[in-house]
């Protein structure tokens, strides 16, 4: 054992590694600010009456979860530089892949979410005059909110681990600077501190959930 | 004030409404009775705009809901103008329909402030008076799912009177209640009665019908089969199709 045993090394491992932590927190907190409201959007049009509408989006949503999104992190960073000739630097295009494959997993839950609203709330609200977009915010969207905790959670969790795949197009999120100090120092110890570190930040949003699942609670439907 | 001529209806090939018109006149209360599956709560519902007619016409206070245009289909009034003219109808449901994210208060609040643009004092007073009317003064602050049925079903009653309309419609509005809850709320609905209110009950409760209901209408298969004062129609000279449907033995 090189760290384990040795805080003072250990915490020099951890410092060499910050980067790393802070830009798996921002492909995280990123990821959820985009994906979102995208999977909110993306629900609406799924749920749309019009073909020409719902079609494509449930093409979208196929591709997005039926490819690994590793594969989806090289299109984005490869793909768009050449067809469209934008240059994405690395972050940017792994927040892009990211928001993507999330907002199709995050749309099916909250569509799973509003279609299991009663139709009797869209008819309360109807006959006591409020509009569509009234009704959405007013009346649908808060209770599919209390709905869509324990699944979104899941995402969530996952997404925590997902952000090692950045690694792949050679973003230095934490995977990446554990295996750089693992092989410079020729130790494993250093992955199982980034293991530590993601179940570290689950253990957070865990926690978050269990708060926001409490906040809640004050109705039963 | 409320006027259906000739409406019809169907699901897929089943008619539900074949050629129904029906009028309602100010302070009438009227019961519409009949079978499951006779079409009441159906016509009830194109009355509310919940379910869209195939041709006929619907009239409240005059303005038309909807008319058949001339290639035969039915013609709907739209967007703003829509939601006015059904703010004079208001509707209660067999299951209530409360907001279970909203306290009792709110449920009542919500849309007289979203939709008459009133202000929240003035919302709120309206509200506590209503539930004061009701006898639930005391729940304003609960959460509908801490109510029992027939709470619920009075702060329902509440909630539609909150908007001011013009007829109050009543879709089985005891059905999903025992005995004594359903007491409750019918009692609710006879002192809305004494007030002169418009009303139109879609019921099974016959006793109910026949005391507070100033005309029963009979509906049978999406056809009107009876239509008169509830003493004719539900009295000792009842017809044979009313006995039947009241599960009355043939002497």
């Amino acid at each position: 054992m090189r760290y384990f045993n040795n805080p003072e090394a250990l915490m020099k491992l951890i410092s060499s590694m910050q980067d790393g932590m802070l830009n798996t927190l921002t492909i995280f907190f990123l990821t959820l600010v985009f994906s979102i409201p995208l999977g909110m959007v993306v629900a609406l049009l799924r749920m749309s009456k019009q073909k020409i509408i719902s079609a494509p989006v449930s093409l979208y949503i196929l591709i997005m979860r039926g490819t690994p999104l590793m594969l989806q992190l090289f299109a984005v960073y490869f793909a768009i530089p050449m067809f469209l000739g934008l240059n994405l630097d690395r972050m940017s295009a792994t927040i892009l892949a990211f928001a993507l494959n999330y907002a199709a997993y995050f749309a099916e839950i909250f569509r799973g979410g509003m279609m299991s609203i009663p139709v009797g709330q869209h008819e309360a609200s109807q006959v006591l005059g409020l509009t569509r977009v009234q009704a959405f915010f007013y009346v649908v969207l808060p209770q599919v909110i209390k709905r869509v905790l324990l699944p979104v959670s899941n995402e969530v969790i996952t997404l925590v681990k997902d952000t090692s795949l950045a690694n792949i197009i050679a973003v230095s999120e934490l995977f990446r600077a554990a295996k750089n100090e693992a092989s410079r120092t020729a130790s494993i110890e250093p992955l199982f501190v980034a293991g530590l570190f993601y179940l570290l930040m689950n253990g957070v949003v865990t926690v978050v959930f269990s708060y926001l699942t409490r906040r809640f609670d004050y109705y039963k439907d | 004030m409320l006027q259906a001529i000739n409406v019809q209806k169907s699901f897929g090939e089943t008619g539900v409404l074949k050629g129904v018109s029906v009028r309602v006149s100010r302070g009438e209360v009227v019961a519409i009775i009949g079978r499951s599956g006779s079409g009441k709560s159906t016509l009830l519902r194109c009355m509310n705009n919940l379910e869209t007619i195939d041709s006929g016409e619907i009239r409240i206070g005059g303005e038309a809901l909807v008319t058949t245009g001339a290639d035969g289909r039915p013609v709907y009034k739209k967007d703003k103008a829509l939601r006015m003219l059904m703010l004079k109808m208001g509707m209660v449901f067999q299951d209530y329909n409360l907001f279970p994210h909203y306290s009792v208060l709110k449920n009542l609040t919500m849309a007289q402030q979203l939709v008459l643009g009133r202000s929240k004092a003035e919302a709120t007073q309206k509200a506590r008076a209503l539930l004061d009317k009701v006898g639930l003064a005391d729940k304003a602050s609960e959460y509908p799912c801490n109510l029992s049925g027939g709470q619920c079903q009075r702060v329902a009653i509440a909630r539609a009177l909150c908007m001011d309309p013009d007829i109050l419609c009543f879709d089985e509005p005891t059905s999903a209640l025992d005995p004594q809850l359903t007491q409750e709320v019918l009692s609710v609905i006879r002192q809305l009665a004494d007030e002169e209110r418009t009303m139109i009950v879609v019921t099974h409760e016959m006793n109910f019908a026949r005391d507070v209901a100033d005309r029963v209408i009979y509906m049978e298969n999406g056809l009107v089969v009876e239509d008169g004062p509830a003493q004719e129609v539900l009295g000792a000279n009842r017809s044979e199709a009313i006995k039947a449907f009241a599960g009355e033995a043939n002497y």
